[in-house]
């Protein structure tokens, strides 16, 4: 019963996602006040019913009704609780369905949160979301419904969730990640908006504004999660794979990134707002076209779906006529009407387009690359994927140029700075930088190294142009009244800001001091890195609820005293069959010390890997600054202010 | 009047974006329901490119398609970015000890010294390996991504191929190719 009412609940959804994204818009023109106001009931009431059905299927998991495929498929009685709820986007379409409810808790959100917008405005915007809403819904229902039945006789037991998706991590990271996802398609949405209105104004900025920074600091979050799940369970090592999984999260990523700072210069000072809205409207459509990657079973990825053409044909239709219809609707009703406020060339409004144009050449760069198989095939060469060495090689180039260009940037001031104060200014951050990058790797490892120097004088860069920005803004009031004067905005900038600094620096760290060893160790052996002994005493056997284990106990000494035990495990779960590799990382802020074991060989040894990883950790605190940064500025009162509505209904 | 010309001019600018979009779906179409594992230009069945390449551990030796050809083999496609391709090492070492397997290695997209260094390390199962660091050798096989391994007889034609690790399980499915391939040659 309770599948039969989620089933039903998700067609209610779309039935009100229907009134909503056609009702309200028809007001707008038709000047019908009720048709307009109807706008936020109808995106409550989808988003109430949309969880309900949400509910249901989650309920079915809980209670095992393994009368429904997709429960039979993806759980297991002996699957511990958590993970049941968990597998609920274990697979195709629960993740479906997770990725509308986030959608339509969003639209929910923007009906609540932004009441005293114009009325016209807030009916279009809802609109445009439930004119999303009702393309993703009818996805899930006509081609991959969670709610179907095995009748008459369900599956007596569940072939349980995929061992790799069993996992903290896995609660965690696709709903931070479909967040941020979706999140993009309200600034979208208030892109569309402002040009069906025909006038982009700063009201319209202020407040797409801070739905997106949040949209973009929970798609940051989910990244890193993503990134840090992948180093703990896939037993490989590595933090980041270019897998085309990943660059379909990571191209989103930076074009939003290239918006939040688009968005202040236009709100500040009115410019660059054709290239706000186009890029607000590409952030969700790369998004999207990340669920076309994953979804289609076009490119081979360790973590794609299931690969079934109708699907892909159904999101590439979606796709088509969401990027289609807007970037057209963006050809006809975009300003050509040039600017006339002026900039100097040294000027913040310069280094900030350098800011956008190098992020958008990045995602530019991982697009062809994610892509370069596929269009290599069509011109048939076969299909080829180009690898890390591609993506290193360009990347890394853009990366540098991106930080030495938000220094400049952040020092020179809008409209124009006199190149005078300016090289005055940057004299002594360039000084330290340099002087403290080139001697950072002797007194780290005792020799020369480039790449960790630059790394290291590009985060001391950072810190110096914050530091002398920081300075600058405070120097009439001193420190206490200074600092308390700043606004919550400042204050997230900075701190984002370092968190680049900081996962540069870890990255480099990593890539260029890790000490990997994949040997191996028969019982009672040892092997030294750096000041860690490790000995393999030996294995013994582990019985968890639906896997059991042989367990390796590795003792760890530093510097000769004992100092703790690791125990990586080879899993081998019941339901499946299937061996999974669990390592033992000690994590620490300096290093990790991370064990997987290998293959079982002759005699009790086994095919150990011990990897030492110095500031790995430093990757992700990084990408956890730059979410909290967001966080900071949304708290800012700028976007709280009830300002008075008034361009409202003409 | 000229004014007029120009926001004209530049309203079909504003198209640009999504004359790009409409190219990239098309491309994106013509994608849909193709395997990403199975070969376009599938050489199966086919002879092995003839090639001229470097050897990895003697930069000087030149290596060609006639080096292969002999001795069924199996022909595999690794680099030292390769998560996988470690994975399947030591399966490699096992097959060259254990069954006498003939494996020639094509280093791909990779840099010389680290993956001499990962040869020393992880021990060297390739009779030699022929170092393709710009990928080109892996285009002409059709390599989708590493590891791959290629089973080719004594004569050159490539009879089946495995994407992904090489392990028991995706061995069990070469071997009695490889098996009748060697009763043939001998």
């Amino acid at each position: 019963m309770i599948p039969e009412i989620g089933h039903l609940a998700l067609i209610l959804a779309l039935c009100l996602s229907v009134a909503l994204g056609v009702l309200p818009m028809l007001g707008t023109y038709t000047g019908q006040a009720r048709l307009i106001m109807a706008a936020r009931p109808l995106a409550i009431g989808q988003g109430v019913f949309l969880s309900i059905s949400y509910i249901c299927l989650t309920l079915a998991f809980v209670y095992d009704d393994f009368t429904v495929q997709y429960v039979a498929s993806n759980s297991n009685s002996a699957l511990p609780v958590q993970y049941k709820i968990s597998a609920v986007w274990g697979s195709h379409e629960g993740s479906l369905l997770l990725w509308v409810l986030m959608l339509s808790w969003w639209i929910m959100a923007v009906s609540q949160f932004a009441k005293s917008l114009p009325p016209i405005m807030l009916a279009r915007v809802l609109s445009v979301m439930g004119l999303i809403a009702i393309g993703f819904m009818l996805f899930t229902l006509l081609t991959s419904n969670p709610f179907w039945r095995y009748l008459p006789e369900g599956a007596s037991e569940g072939a349980d969730l995929n061992p790799l998706l069993q996992d903290f991590g896995l609660i965690v990271h696709p709903p931070t990640l479909y967040m941020g996802y979706v999140g993009l398609s309200v600034a979208f949405a208030f892109a569309i908006a402002a040009l069906l209105d025909g006038k982009i104004d700063a009201a319209w900025l202020r407040w797409s504004r801070p739905w997106t920074l949040v949209a973009w600091g929970f798609l940051t979050l989910g990244i890193v999660l993503g990134s840090w799940w992948a180093y703990y369970e896939l037993g490989w090592g590595g933090w980041w794979f270019w897998d085309p999984v990943e660059n379909a999260s990571f191209m989103p990523w930076l074009v939003a990134t290239a918006l939040i700072h688009s968005l202040a210069v236009s709100e500040k000072r009115g410019l660059f707002k054709n290239w706000t809205i186009l890029l607000a409207i590409l952030a969700f459509s790369l998004s999207l076209l990340g669920t076309f990657l994953v979804r289609s079973g076009v490119l081979t990825s360790v973590h794609a779906f299931a690969a079934d053409p109708e699907r892909g044909f159904f999101v590439l239709v979606l796709l088509a006529l969401t990027v289609g219809g807007s970037l057209l609707l963006y050809a006809l009703r975009a300003t050509t009407v040039a600017s006339r406020t002026v900039y100097s060339f040294w000027s913040r409004e310069t280094f900030l387009l350098g800011n956008n144009v190098l992020l958008v050449i990045a995602a530019i760069v991982v697009l062809l690359g994610t892509l370069y198989p596929l269009l290599l095939d069509a011109f048939g060469g076969g299909k080829v994927s180009v690898g890390p060495p591609y993506f290193n090689a360009v990347f890394v180039p853009l990366m540098v140029l991106l930080i030495i260009a938000l220094g400049i940037g952040l020092l020179a001031k809008w409209k124009s700075i006199e190149t005078n104060e300016l090289t005055q200014l940057l004299r002594s951050p360039l000084l330290v930088a340099l002087v403290l990058g080139v001697s950072f790797p002797f007194a780290y490892a005792g020799e020369f190294n480039a790449s960790t120097a630059l790394a290291a004088a590009l985060m001391v860069w950072l810190i110096m142009t914050t530091w002398t920005d920081l300075k600058r803004r405070i120097r009439h009031q001193g420190w206490q009244r200074g600092l308390r004067q700043l606004n919550p905005g400042y204050y997230g900038m900075m701190l984002a800001h370092l968190g680049i600094g900081v996962s540069v620096m870890g990255i480099a760290v990593v890539s260029h001091y890790e000490a990997n060893h994949d040997i191996r160790m028969a019982p009672g052996e040892t092997l030294q890195i750096e000041q860690y002994a490790f000995t393999f005493e030996g294995t013994r056997d582990i019985t968890g609820p639906n896997y059991v284990s042989v367990q390796g106990v590795v003792k760890v000494d530093e510097d000769g005293e004992f100092y703790t035990y690791l125990h990586p495990e080879k899993r081998t779960y019941n339901a499946r069959n299937q061996m999974m590799t669990e390592a033992a990382i000690d994590p620490a802020l300096g290093r990790d010390i991370y064990i997987a074991m290998g293959e079982p060989l002759e005699q009790g040894a086994w095919a150990m890997r011990i990897h030492f990883k110095p500031m790995v950790r430093w990757i992700w605190l990084g990408g956890v600054m730059m979410s909290i940064g967001a966080g900071l500025a949304v708290w800012d009162k700028r976007y709280r202010r009830r300002r008075p509505a008034k361009t409202s209904a003409a | 009047m000229s004014e007029q010309k120009s926001s004209t001019m530049q309203r079909l600018l504003l198209l640009i974006p999504m004359v790009l979009a409409f190219g990239l779906g098309l491309f994106l179409y013509q994608g849909l329901g193709k395997d990403p594992n199975k070969l376009e230009s599938s050489l199966l069945g086919q002879q092995l490119p003839v090639f001229i390449g470097e050897s990895l551990n003697a930069p000087i030796k030149a290596i060609a398609t006639d080096d292969i050809l002999g001795t069924p083999s199996l022909i595999n496609v690794w680099a030292t970015w390769c998560p996988t391709c470690k994975a399947e090492h030591a399966f490699l070492n096992q097959l060259v000890a254990s069954e006498g397997v003939r494996i020639i290695g094509v280093n791909y997209h990779d840099q010389r010294e680290p993956a001499q260094q990962w040869l020393a390390k992880l021990g060297d199962p390739y009779e030699f390996s022929i170092y393709d660091p710009k990928g080109q050798l892996g285009i002409e096989l059709g390599v989708v991504g590493a590891p791959e391994t290629y089973l080719v007889g004594a004569d050159g034609i490539i009879v089946d191929k495995i994407t992904g690790e090489l392990n028991e399980r995706t061995w069990a499915q070469l071997k009695p190719q490889y098996d009748e391939l060697m009763a043939q040659a001998n």
